[in-house]
């Protein structure tokens, strides 16, 4: 036990020492809820649009004046014709219209050129309009369920939780133990009586805590400045964030027993982890309508299983009971990748 | 017990790549043990067998009085290693990468602080207590990481090439502290390519591809193979080589 708690000294040293990277560290859970809560936000707010309303009744005023109450519309002055309406959408000067027949049917016209804001328009507007009263459109009574606001925030703060204990743990863990490998200490500690399993363990504990930091701060974050609700329990989404943390603490002892540099550790971890979480979890592109390889290889994303898992605690407010799936091919992930990444650690040394 | 290392026909094959051909031969206590040979020569991969970090594929190898195949660990409490590669952490402190290596050797407390002082003091160091160690000249760290290999007072320090890259003034010094260990027992194993070093030796072996080709003391050698000094020697057998560098 002395010799690992020395160990474990030693490694906070190592990272406090290193200021500029541990800034860095805790400062990125920060940035990037800013960078994704309010500049490259997909959440629409202030769309021009037009209304040309042909009924003039009391019913399609209030359904205007609600649109026009809405934050996601501002409405564009007025509208004599369906020419004026497309001669406008050629300029640019609206992406969106309302056109109101005598009878009272509503259409809705939106500027696909960008086909996800298009079809977000479309969802808001008819949530809005099905709301006021109006007859509901084509037929279709449609309920957002969990976030009815549509906010982006309930996707992306466990989308940015994925991605930062995949950076910290596995990244860190495994640029951590490469330079011992580079600077030539992990041979003296090789042939020290020291366990190999303790050097690994001493390496991850700092991690570790610090995940735990950035952990809380994206759910303050989340919580009190994007207004995302916890609907489920706190306890649940720190414990899956850990065993989330472990898988990628694995992860990063895997790859440092298959490179031989800090910076080939860091380009794997990059590219091999980073870029699946981004683009195969879930979180920006819906895994649904992907070809069926990048399904297969979907699945095996461990981040894929923790967003999931962590949507369903904070927004739709489940239990561990209802998430036993996903608590357990993570905690499967967890046992396999440290068997197998113990056993390369122990061999090739 | 006499003699710290044993090893009868020791052998290493990784497929059909023999790397360790059989070697015999042992090495007393407190002696100073120059382990010569080529890159490739299969050098590192007997060290390595030596510390218990790789397992023989035959023959039979006791180091400290214990068995190479299943006493690895007791092996590892009795050895120390030092590598040409910096063995200290840079961004520690002196004394942190002291206590550091104490820790792992399981010395703590009062002793760890007596034994602290006293190297330091050896090491002429006082006034470095708390310098990061990468802000040392090389000589001195060296110097520092051979303290630390052997703070647990271990039966025999292994030393890969520990002198590379620094310049002869510090070279002899640093064989003091060699000489100065064996003084007090602790066996040297030592590699190096720098053939003055090699006369400073108790006794050498030159290894040629897998096996040991000579050893002896380095004046019985010289003697024996008609060299006016140890590099012709090495150089003469070494030419027989058949593999090629690694």
């Amino acid at each position: 036990m002395r010799q690992l708690q020395s160990f474990i000294i030693k490694e906070f040293y190592h990272i406090l020492r290193d200021s500029r990277t541990l800034m860095i560290l805790l400062i990125m859970p920060i940035v990037q809820i800013m960078l994704f809560g309010y500049a490259i936000t997909t959440d629409i707010k202030s769309t021009p649009t037009a209304v040309l309303d042909h009924s003039f009744n009391t019913e399609t005023a209030r359904m205007i004046e609600q649109l026009q109450a809405s934050e996601y519309f501002e409405l564009y002055g007025e509208v004599r014709s369906i020419d004026d309406v497309h001669l406008l959408f050629r300029q640019g000067k609206i992406r969106m219209a309302v056109i109101v027949s005598p009878t009272q049917e509503v259409q809705l016209l939106a500027d696909a050129t960008n086909p996800n804001e298009a079809t977000s328009l479309v969802q808001y507007a008819t949530a809005i309009i099905n709301s006021s009263g109006m007859q509901p459109l084509a037929g279709v009574n449609v309920q957002l369920l969990y976030n009815p606001q549509l906010k982006g925030a309930y996707n992306f703060v466990p989308g940015i939780m994925g991605l930062l204990l995949i950076l910290i743990c596995a990244m860190m863990t495994s640029v951590g133990i490469v330079r011992e490998k580079e600077t030539g200490t992990m041979e003296v500690l090789l042939v020290s009586p020291m366990n190999p399993f303790y050097i690994v363990l001493a390496k991850a504990t700092p991690y570790l805590l610090i995940s735990l930091v950035n952990i809380a701060t994206i759910l303050l974050l989340s919580r009190y400045l994007l207004g995302v609700p916890m609907m489920g329990s706190v306890a649940l989404v720190v414990g899956l964030a850990l065993l989330y943390a472990l898988v990628a603490l694995c992860l990063g002892l895997l790859i440092s027993t298959m490179v031989a540099t800090q910076q080939a550790a860091m380009l794997i971890s990059g590219i091999v982890l980073m870029l699946p979480v981004i683009m195969l979890s879930g979180m920006i592109f819906p895994i649904e309508n992907m070809p069926w390889l990048l399904r297969v290889i979907a699945h095996i994303v461990p981040a894929k299983w923790f967003i999931t898992a962590v949507k369903d605690v904070m927004i739709k407010g489940l239990t561990a009971a209802e998430i036993w799936h996903e608590l357990s091919i993570l905690t499967a992930m967890v046992l396999g990748l440290a068997a197998f990444s113990v056993k390369r650690f122990k061999i090739r040394l | 017990m006499n003699n710290v290392i044993e090893t009868n026909q020791l052998t290493k094959r990784f497929g059909s790549f023999t790397a360790v051909n059989s070697i015999s031969f042992s090495v007393g206590r407190g002696e100073i043990f120059g382990f010569l040979g080529a890159n490739g020569a299969g050098k590192t991969t007997a060290m390595r067998m030596l510390c218990g970090l790789s397992v023989p594929t035959s023959g039979t190898a006791r180091v400290a009085g214990f068995n190479v195949y299943n006493e690895q660990e007791k092996i590892k409490k009795s050895i120390g290693y030092m590598s040409q590669k910096f063995s200290l952490y840079a961004d520690l402190r002196v004394w942190e990468n002291i206590r550091l290596f104490g820790g792992i050797y399981g010395i703590h407390g009062k002793r760890l602080t007596e034994k602290t002082d006293e190297l330091l003091d050896i090491l002429d160091l006082r006034g470095e207590r708390n310098t990061m160690v990468a802000s040392l000249p090389l000589g001195w760290k060296q110097k520092l990481a051979f303290s630390v290999a052997i703070i647990h007072e271990p039966a025999i320090v292994f030393l890969d090439e520990p002198t590379g890259g620094v310049d002869p003034a510090t070279r002899r010094q640093f064989w003091e502290l060699i000489y100065q260990a064996s003084a007090r027992g602790i066996t040297a194993f030592v590699t190096t390519h720098y053939m003055d070093e090699a006369e400073y030796c108790n006794r050498v072996s030159v290894m040629v591809d897998g096996k040991i080709e000579a050893l002896d003391a380095p004046l019985a050698l010289r003697q024996k193979y008609g060299a006016a000094n140890m590099n012709e020697v090495f150089h003469g057998l070494a030419r027989k080589a058949q593999r090629s560098d690694e």
